[in-house]
């Protein structure tokens, strides 16, 4: 059962991202990109990591998908479709990506994984205690660093987005 | 994990996903889209921390933190970018990169 509900989904993540990179509609392609991101985090519930799958709907469904909307119709693109690629740029990026995707695989496959079955069950408050844990295996300083990163990349974009001030006349 | 799913079939997954991602990005010449296809790559480095973390070292959450600060980077370049875009296309009317080739050479 969980076996044929992880092809759908697969299978849907893959569809969707195939349409979102070659869609010739640009808000279109927001949204297929917008449906693969949510068969991921339908993947993370079903790998039992609810917070991940909270966070990956909330962050990428919530706000990127959003923040990409806005830039979509702040550009005034929303007609007229996309230039296509010449045929050979395509034929020949494609062929790269596979030629990566062969060899990825390859490796892969001829590598032999130990798995090991998960004997205990963590929750929210596990990833809380450890993320801002001072102790062995705590993570407070990455996750300092990481709000100073997000309190820097927020003034950068208002003062970026901003523009350049008008010149003040006496 | 996944009853009856193998690590490989979920590693072959990203793996697809990771190249369709790669694709986008060397064949899009709109600045938006190829923000879009990074995002997809992106995702797919965070599934596989995850996938890892599930099936080989399920007794920490290591790789549930990396997951969780790779998203919180990728939502502060998504913005900075966005923003960057946004005012290159005051300046130029334009957000194609054929057509913003002054850092080019």
């Amino acid at each position: 059962m969980e076996q044929v509900i992880f092809y759908i989904f697969a299978i849907i993540i893959v569809v969707m991202a195939i349409a979102s990179v070659t869609s010739r509609k640009i808000l279109r392609a927001v949204i297929y990109l917008l449906m693969s991101l949510l068969g991921i985090a339908a993947l993370y519930f079903m790998m039992q990591y609810n917070f991940l799958g909270a966070v990956q709907m909330a962050v990428y469904a919530g706000g990127i998908i959003i923040l990409f909307i806005f830039a979509v119709l702040l550009v005034h693109q929303i007609e007229g479709k996309l230039e296509e690629p010449s045929t050979g740029r395509k034929i020949g990026m494609a062929a790269l990506s596979l030629f990566g995707l062969g060899i990825t695989l390859v490796t892969i496959y001829s590598h032999k994984f130990t798995v090991v079955e998960a004997s205990k069950d963590f929750d929210v408050k596990d990833i809380g205690r450890g993320l801002l844990g001072t102790g062995e295996g705590g993570f407070i300083l990455p996750f300092e660093v990481i709000s100073i990163i997000l309190l820097a990349a927020m003034i950068g974009s208002i003062i970026i987005a901003k523009g350049q001030k008008k010149e003040v006349k006496k | 994990m996944i009853e009856n799913v193998s690590i490989y079939e979920l590693l072959t997954l990203t793996t697809i996903l990771f190249f369709i991602g790669l694709y986008g990005f060397l064949t899009r010449k709109n600045l938006i889209t190829m923000l879009m296809a990074i995002e997809l790559l992106l995702n797919t480095s965070v599934i596989n921390f995850v996938v890892i973390n599930k099936y080989l070292y399920p007794d920490v959450l290591q790789g549930v933190y990396f997951s969780i600060f790779i998203i919180a980077v990728a939502a502060a370049e998504t913005a900075l970018a966005i923003s960057i875009i946004i005012n290159l296309y005051r300046l130029r009317t334009s957000v194609d990169i054929t057509e913003t080739e002054t850092m080019k050479y």
